[in-house]
């Protein structure tokens, strides 16, 4: 079952996450063609080499993404799709583009999820009252709409800091190894010049002075809003051998969704990152065990110990434990979210994911400078999308 | 940026009619398929286990324990600006089916995981009943 992997990450590209955007405004098609072309430079492909492209929704049409984007790229593809998964988005893109080059349908592949902010419309619409809703649905015949939004359980920060009350009441919890899951993280984030958090690490002690947001998430738990994006080229072995750079082959991957809402799941402390984690692992003949560094989606602390209990990191209970033994840093002896995280990054949306992949495929090309994990061949990478309601795992090797 | 807006009402289904109706009338009302015996919430035209369509509604008790919970020091959107802190609920009915909502009547340092709660039947308007929880 699953790839072979034939099909590697040759080319990447990010823009500086900013929490104050100042450079120039442009739109998400305008993103979109300015990282293909840096991706493809970093690759040392050109613009004729492109034969599939992989997107998430754009600001300026509700529809027919992947066709607005082919049209303004100006390159036909054998191979386009359009992923709705929130945070998992930037993992679902790489799988699929890998299988659709392992099918043999395409070569070269494009995945891009722009978040800089766009031009000031002279002539703005009455203001869209889902916007208030965030991530949640607001439609007539919605189940959120009936039966969460109204009592106030809607965006994300809730249904996170419920996940992890209901994980205290079961497992304990100790905020002070909270603390530290973020203190290691910003110390990687400091070291990474496109973190928003770049040249400021953070204490313990300063993440648990920060202000309660919802019992018991602190402020400094939480990703920071910003203007960032990323993409990756992925390309054939036989393409990927000519590129600039050691491919990050994809040998892995899984996905799996079980809700929107936790209420509704079976269980909040089980969550699906644990068989998607399954599946890539073995698909890629590998434990655990063997992984280099871990880029775990890192939307809040909880996120991270949950990921790294369900995908097997260490049994399920003993994330605490594991967080408090072991040094998460670049040079530490498990390294976790090396760039950061979107912790240290700052997350641009739901691109936040696509950070986790950026800088898994820069560990194994062997480019992260102060930050590179010493003899990284192999990466795993996880994206959660929703409240722990969609979520994806993948393995990175270097060919 | 201060932002007054109307608070989100849920707005019934046909299919959910009955449920809201339940609370008008102080009853907690739940379906349940005939052929699986699986209790389901929130209500749906087929199982949300074996997908069968045979859903007959039931009056329960309402007794409930606390599954999880937040208290939001910030609100959830501007819309609950007026209502901070928000105790925000997960809650288990004896069935096993588990909805969301909110704890009313209830000393913030008491809140804890798996203690008993008892439905409250709060009026929005003549048409619409909330269902809220307080400590049993
Ligand atoms: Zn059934």
């Amino acid at each position: 079952m699953g790839l072979r992997g034939e099909a590697a990450i040759v080319g990447i590209a990010e823009y500086p996450h900013q929490r104050r955007y100042e450079g120039p405004r442009k739109f998400t098609l305008e993103q979109w063609s300015e990282l293909t072309a840096l991706a493809l430079q970093d690759a040392g492909l050109e613009a004729g080499d492109v034969d599939g492209l992989v997107c998430s929704d754009i600001r300026e049409s509700g529809m027919f993404t992947p066709a607005t984007v082919v049209e303004y790229l100006g390159q036909p593809v054998n191979f386009a799709e359009r992923i709705d998964l929130g945070g998992a988005t930037a993992v679902g893109m790489v799988w699929r583009a890998a299988a659709a080059i392992e099918l043999g349908i395409c070569d070269v592949v494009v995945c891009a999820l722009p978040a800089l902010p766009i031009p000031s419309n002279p002539n703005p619409g009455p203001v869209d009252p889902q916007r208030f809703f965030q991530s949640s649905s607001p439609n007539w015949g919605s189940p959120q709409a009936e039966f969460d939004i109204p009592y106030g359980n809607l965006a994300q920060n809730a249904g996170y800091a419920m996940i992890a009350q209901r994980y205290a009441a079961e497992f304990g919890y100790d905020p002070e190894i909270m603390a530290k899951l973020v203190a290691d993280q910003r110390a990687n984030g400091a070291l990474n010049p496109n973190a928003a958090f770049y040249g400021k690490p953070v204490s313990v002690a300063d993440v648990l002075g920060s202000k309660m947001i919802a019992d018991p998430l602190r402020m400094l738990e939480i990703v920071m809003p910003v203007a960032g994006g990323g993409a990756v080229v992925l390309a054939a072995r036989e393409v990927a051998e000519r590129c600039r750079h050691r491919g990050a082959y994809v040998t892995g991957f899984g996905e799996h969704l079980t809700i929107k809402t936790p209420t509704y799941a079976e269980d909040m402390c089980r969550t699906p990152v644990g068989p998607a984690s399954e599946q890539a692992f073995a698909m890629a003949g590998l434990t655990p065990r063997d992984v280099d560094a871990a880029e775990i989606y890192d939307c809040y602390t909880i996120t991270v110990l949950l990921t790294l209990e369900d995908a097997g990191f260490c049994g399920k209970g003993e994330g605490m434990a594991f967080i408090r033994d072991h040094d998460l840093r670049c040079a530490g002896d498990f390294p976790v979210n090396t760039h950061g995280g979107q912790l240290g990054m700052g997350q641009a949306g739901a691109a936040g994911g696509m950070t986790q992949v950026v800088e898994a495929a820069r560990q194994v090309m062997g480019r992260a400078g102060e930050r590179q994990v010493a003899g990284c061949d192999t990466v795993y990478v996880s994206g959660t999308g929703g409240v722990m309601s969609e979520q994806s795992a993948l393995l990175l090797q270097g060919g | 940026m201060s932002i007054e807006l109307e608070r989100p009402l849920p707005r019934p289904t046909p299919t959910s009619r009955p449920f809201w109706d339940g609370l008008q009338e102080g009853r907690v009302r739940l379906q349940r398929c005939d052929d699986c015996g699986a209790w389901v919430f929130y209500p749906r035209n087929r199982c949300h286990r074996c997908l069968s369509a045979a859903l007959t509604w039931h009056d329960v008790s309402g007794a409930a324990t606390l599954y999880t919970f937040t208290i939001a020091r910030q609100p959830t959107s501007p819309h609950f600006a007026g209502d901070v802190p928000q105790y925000l609920a997960v809650v288990e009915l004896a069935e096993g089916v588990r909805l969301t909502s909110t704890l009313v009547d209830v000393d913030e340092s008491r809140i804890r995981v798996g203690m008993a709660l008892a439905p409250v039947f709060e009026p929005v308007d003549d048409d619409l009943t909330m269902l809220r929880f307080r400590p049993a």
